[in-house]
């Protein structure tokens, strides 16, 4: 198995992480923007495996092992806040609670 | 015995402490007996040490005990430290002895009233502070003292708060005794730099050793300690505080404006006459503002119809007579006068409270009358109270110290003389006035109801008091009188002997002016019928000659003018122009802050690229 080009794979997590910085500006739907914010998460893990296998050491897994579970108990917070606007709100747009405006 | 020494100002401030810390939790017994029972604790111990030093005295005629050290610095070293010589004991034993009666007349007097353990929580305070003042042993533990008198001062004179009058005369205490307290401490700073030591009985010593006598140096130091006692001790030019300062509750008046605070001047003086036999100006200066206070007291309190200003006045009166004393030399006869004046003063601001318990506070005597049958024990001990003062012959302990002054003054060359002349008839004024509030409170038509009964919380501090009123006289009596010194000989190793006029007739005279005064109060104020008319005369001596009224116009507006106008100048422009800057930023800045979650993650996206695309172009 021929291993991946660094700059290739480093060129796919940029693209991952710009993809899901452009879903959290742009959705407005909170559901959408946490699962945008998740492709991001992961797009910085892809960076991390990727050149954990160009210096053949394991620190980048290690560190994907670590935003994974980042991941994991940012998503159980984020959904339960969701949860709760959506309750309060009955809406899940982002744009329409604002009441912390100063 | 004496190694309980640190108990007798701890032992209050332990109450204060306690007091302070169950605010709102303890009942009011549980109050009373913390306010109370701490000075009475330390009243026994300091009488236990005192029997110890009068049985069996120490060498040198002085306890001295080191707590700690304080400070160590550029070859000045301070310890916080206690000494115990015959003038500190007599102190003491006032402070806690006198202390201790007045705290208990108030756990009465004070029953319902509306911060009940705040009041004890400041007494004790006060009585841990004054103790302090009296026992330490160098000039900066006796200063600590003195600022806390005057803190405890501030805050029982306004202690019915909600009644604005009562804060502004609470300030007005503050302020005035400030600018004395200033003096005070400029000539501590002056002892400290030029003798080297805080130490009151080393300064002494090397003033003695290093400065000759009327040199220029010892007369600053002289008139700045003076100035301290002035303002402590309501004495002119900076009297104008204490007849205010009677806003507070009648104990407070009773232990702090009359028994112990306002005479901690005399003290000061007393303890540092050493340094006043090397600056006779100064001296003769105390012996001067006595003479003109005792009798501008003693005019304004014949003009004043509120009977606790007229003691007030009589307060001052009484304590010019006690730097006359010390102006003329006669240190003996200033803390005799001290002490008694404690107890008879104590004793009529005490028998003043208990009528005006029983009449819902009513404090003119215009509006008392007839008050002899119907308040018996309140009028016994102000009438016994009232004689002291007036120095009754022969029967009074007020007799024997007030003789003590004059006679000192009489034997004091022909500047004496003068100052004799004045005692003299402040003694009539005092007799006139004293009297004046007699007849017309106790006696005549009765014009207020009275209402309720006395507890023997109230009737013991009285009686005690009554008879210390009566005899404490009798520890020292004048050669032509049985000739007892027992008070100057336990003073004899801290305070040089007082001279004493030799022939009989200067007491015989001053005996008559008290007496006279006496009778001609009963001719003038048998009968009181109305208030006397405004006449002018009347309303300058009211006002007490004025000084209230020249104080305002002098100092208090210009300083009010000032800060006034001085508002608005070109410095305090600067600051607005910063204020104004914030401000204008702020409403600006504040658009951001829209609350949108997808504005701020643009934001941060926006801020992160730049940052990297910074750091990579760089």
């Amino acid at each position: 198995m021929t291993a991946i080009p660094l700059d290739q794979g480093l060129g796919l997590a940029a693209a991952l992480f710009a993809l899901g910085l452009a879903g959290v500006l742009v959705r407005r739907n909170l559901l959408f923007m946490l699962m945008s914010l998740e492709v991001m998460l992961n797009a910085a893990g892809v960076a991390f495996v990727v050149a954990g296998a160009r210096w053949a050491a394991a620190d980048g897994q290690i560190m994907f092992i670590l935003v994974l579970t980042f991941a994991a108990s940012e998503v159980s917070v984020g959904l339960a806040l969701i949860l709760l606007m959506h309750r309060r709100n009955s809406t899940l747009d982002a744009d329409a609670s604002y009441h912390l405006r100063g | 015995m004496h190694e309980l020494l640190w108990l007798v100002p701890t032992l209050p401030l332990l109450g204060s402490v306690i007091l302070m810390l169950g605010a709102g939790r303890l009942s009011t017994r549980a109050e009373a007996a913390a306010g109370a029972l701490s000075v009475g604790f330390a009243a026994v111990i300091a009488f236990t040490i005192a029997g110890g030093f009068l049985l069996n005295p120490p060498a040198g005629a002085a306890y001295e005990q080191t707590l700690w050290r304080w400070f160590d610095v550029g070859g000045l070293s301070v310890t916080i430290g206690l000494r115990l010589d015959p003038l500190s004991l007599v102190m003491m034993l006032v402070i806690t002895g006198v202390g201790f009666l007045i705290h208990l007349f108030a756990t009465e007097f004070m029953e319902g009233e509306e911060g009940y353990g705040r009041f004890f929580a400041y007494l004790n305070l006060f009585v841990a502070a004054m103790l302090l003042l009296v026992l330490g042993d160098n000039f900066l533990t006796l200063y600590t003292g003195w600022e806390g008198v005057g803190l405890c001062s501030y805050l029982l004179i306004g202690f019915w708060w909600r009644d604005p009058a009562n804060g502004l005369a609470a300030r007005k205490a503050f302020i005035v005794t400030r600018i004395g307290d200033t003096a005070l401490l400029i000539g501590l700073l002056l002892i400290a730099s030029r003798l080297g030591t805080l130490n009151i009985a080393g300064a002494m010593h090397n003033a003695a050793q290093s400065w000759p006598a009327g040199s220029p140096l010892a007369t600053l130091a002289a008139f700045l300690l003076l100035g301290g006692a002035v303002g402590k001790s309501a004495q002119l030019p900076l009297q104008t505080w204490l007849p205010d300062a009677m806003a507070g509750p009648t104990p407070v008046s009773a232990l702090i404006h009359a028994a112990t605070m306002v005479t901690a001047g005399v003290y000061l003086i007393a303890r540092t006459h050493a340094l006043f036999l090397l600056a006779p100006a100064a001296q003769y200066t105390v012996g001067g503002i006595g003479a003109a206070t005792l009798l501008l007291a003693g005019f304004s309190a014949l003009a004043q119809n509120d009977i606790k200003r007229i003691l007030a006045y009589s307060t001052m009166s009484q304590i010019g007579y006690m730097f006359l004393a010390l102006g003329v030399g006669a240190w003996g006869a200033a803390m005799f006068h001290l002490l008694t004046h404690a107890f008879f003063k104590a004793l009529l601001f005490l028998s003043a409270g208990a009528v005006t318990m029983r009449l819902h506070h009513e404090q003119d005597i215009y509006k008392m009358g007839g008050l002899a049958r119907r308040l018996p024990v309140a009028f016994w001990s102000f009438l016994i109270g009232s004689a002291a003062l007036a120095a009754l012959p022969l029967v009074t302990a007020g007799f024997y110290s007030k003789e003590a002054i004059l006679s000192g003054a009489w034997a004091d060359g022909s500047s004496g003389r003068v100052l004799w002349a004045a005692g003299v008839f402040g003694a009539f004024i005092t007799g006139l006035y004293i009297f004046r509030a007699v007849f017309i409170a106790f006696f005549g038509e009765a014009h207020t109801e009275v209402s309720g009964r006395y507890g023997w919380r109230v009737i013991l501090p009285l009686s005690v008091l009554s008879v210390l009123s009566v005899l404490g006289g009798l520890i020292e009596l004048p050669p032509a009188l049985g000739h007892v010194t027992l008070l100057s000989n336990l003073l004899a190793p801290v305070l040089p002997a007082s001279k004493e006029a030799a022939s009989v007739a200067p007491l015989l005279v001053a005996s008559l002016a008290g007496l006279l005064g006496i009778g001609l109060a009963a001719v003038l104020y048998w009968r009181p019928a109305r208030p006397p008319a405004e006449t002018p005369l009347w309303r300058f001596w009211h006002a007490a000659a004025g000084f209230d009224w020249l104080y305002d116009r002098l100092l208090v507006r210009p300083v009010l003018w000032a800060a006034r106008e001085g508002a608005d100048d070109v410095i305090d422009s600067v600051y607005d122009a910063i204020a104004w800057t914030a401000r204008t930023l702020h409403e600006h800045v504040r658009r951001t802050q829209n609350g949108r979650v997808r504005f701020y993650t643009a934001g941060l996206a926006i801020g992160s690229i730049s940052l990297i695309a910074i750091a990579m172009i760089r």
